[in-house]
């Protein structure tokens, strides 16, 4: 094994159990900070694939941002009770299936889907995430769909204002 | 296994001491910083200040670090006690990560090898310092929640509201710093103030220096904008329950925090280790770096004199100003900035 197997081995059970701590911990405190670990991880995912604009941008984003956020949240509502009333076993089990069944179909959806045939990912040599590349692509040829994005940011900004406004 | 051998050894070899070096310099700094932040208080309050310890009480920080090591540790009962220790070190990772993309100088000659002076030149530098700053405010807030105590519970929710508040305005006005020197690289922006004919970036970038400057300020939690540890309404703060190393390693975090942020700024609006009216390509590469470092530490040490100047004239802002400042002020004036920025550069290009 190439040392850059052994870091992507590395990472993917950093990403999968910390991913399964989130839905498995019965606090909602551990529960976040186990969703930061499966952000780095998957930050570190991207570094792989010398993506290293979207590696900072998603621990900006996603870790430094949002996580901070719900943390924010979490605290202010006190639910730092380690009993949680307990769902009904029949619930549990339908939602299990039905969650599985989703991933079972998004995972053969990628598997089959045309763009994805005979590709192999681009380790250390793909040069799209460079801020340069990614710049230049973004605002020649996606800029329309870039545009229209950040409007509907902007207006789901001016909504969540509103509704948060005392009258 | 051959391909995992197939490293060049010396290049692991040279960045592990240069991150050693690194890492034990900054502490040594923050060490001293504590000292000479209350020398510094004694001569702005006309008071002699330490001088017990050692000549001119020099040996100070290692009698209270040595005080705080043997005090006896305390775990609240009522505590989440896996989160009240994963607090302090949180806070100290993050304050010593920051140092990983400065250049500290140019590069040194080591027999035929030119060794660069900086861990890691990645093309995002400034991106990565913004990220690991946004990652600050996590000690703050675990270490406060888990203390289960109201008080530090709500300097945590402070400090973590001040810290994403001026994020922004640092953020803004780092964009405008971006469209002068075009690169994200904190090695060149640094080549770009040293560049023939080209000023130090706080001469193009005055009004983004000085929001910097204070977002840098709220940031490391230095006065005025102490308000997660203000005494006279949280008692002590988010680190109320804290004792012994652990209550030391949030007080040092903060020394930490305030030598690299003065590192950032020197770097990026200070030219760096770029001496000024002198050609270092006229001397020879080790005596270059040697200067270099001179000069950056030189700055830096302005810097953290400035930070204690401020923290022993101004008092303390009240919460609402503090959230006013911010949002009502700042963001808009970095937003001017980057907007103007943007013209004169256009302008510029046109003519």
């Amino acid at each position: 094994m190439s040392p850059t197997q052994i870091v992507f081995w590395l990472l993917s059970v950093v990403a999968l159990v910390s991913a399964l701590m989130v839905l498995i911990s019965r606090n909602p405190v551990n529960s976040v900070l186990w969703l930061i670990l499966t952000f780095f991880a998957i930050s570190g995912h991207y570094l792989l694939l010398n993506a290293q604009f979207l590696f900072v941008v998603n621990l900006i984003v996603y870790a430094g941002a949002i996580m901070v956020l719900f943390l924010f949240v979490i605290m202010l509502m006190n639910l730092n009770k380690e009993t949680e009333p307990q769902k009904n076993k029949w619930l549990k089990l339908t939602g299990a299936i039905t969650g599985g069944s989703l991933l079972w179909l998004l995972v053969s959806i990628v598997r089959s889907a045309g763009d994805m045939q005979g590709k192999a990912a681009m380790v250390k040599e793909g040069n799209i995430g460079l801020i340069d590349n990614l710049g230049k692509i973004l605002f020649n040829e996606y800029v329309i769909p870039f545009e229209i994005s950040s409007v509907l940011f902007l207006s789901a900004m001016v909504g969540a204002v509103v509704i948060g406004k005392k009258d | 296994m051959t391909s995992l051998l197939a490293f060049d050894w010396f290049l692991v070899l040279e960045k592990l001491i240069l991150i050693a070096v690194v890492i034990f310099g900054s502490l040594g700094v923050a060490l001293y910083t504590t000292f000479a932040e209350r020398k510094v208080a004694g001569l702005l309050q006309d008071r002699p200040g330490p001088n017990r310890a050692g000549p001119f009480g020099l040996l100070q920080p290692f009698a209270d670090g040595l005080k705080l090591v043997f005090k006896e540790e305390i775990i609240p009962n009522t505590s989440n006690k896996t989160l009240f220790i994963l607090g302090p070190g949180l806070a100290m990772t993050a304050a010593l990560m920051t140092s990983a993309v400065v250049p500290w100088g140019k590069a040194v000659e080591i027999g035929d090898r030119v060794v660069s002076l900086q861990i890691a030149d990645v093309n995002i530098g400034m991106l990565y310092i913004f990220a690991i700053l946004s990652l600050g405010v996590y000690g703050i807030m675990i270490g406060g929640w888990a203390s289960n105590n109201k008080f530090s519970l709500m300097a945590a929710l402070r400090g973590a509201s001040q810290a994403i508040s001026y994020e922004l305005a640092m953020g803004i006005s780092l964009i405008a710093l971006v469209m002068v020197t075009g690169s994200l690289s904190l090695r060149e922006m640094v080549e770009h103030q040293m560049a023939e004919g080209n000023l130090w970036n706080v001469a193009y970038q005055p009004l983004g220096f000085l929001i910097f400057l204070i977002c840098a300020f709220a940031e490391c939690n230095r006065a005025p904008f102490d308000l997660p540890e203000a005494e006279n309404e949280l008692n002590f703060g988010y680190h109320q329950e804290y004792s012994s190393m652990k209550l030391g390693f949030f007080l040092f975090a903060e020394y930490v925090n305030m030598f690299m942020s003065s590192v950032i700024m020197s770097t990026m609006y200070f030219g760096g280790y770029d001496v000024p009216f002198l050609d270092e390509s006229t001397l020879s590469t080790n005596v270059a770096a040697l200067v270099g470092i001179v000069a950056l530490m030189t700055k830096v040490v302005a810097f953290i004199f400035f930070f204690m100047w401020v923290r022993w004239t101004i008092p303390r802002f009240r919460y609402d100003q503090l959230m006013q400042l911010g949002w009502k002020k700042l963001v808009p004036l970095a937003l001017a900035n980057m907007i103007i920025t943007g013209a004169v550069i256009l302008w510029l290009q046109g003519k």
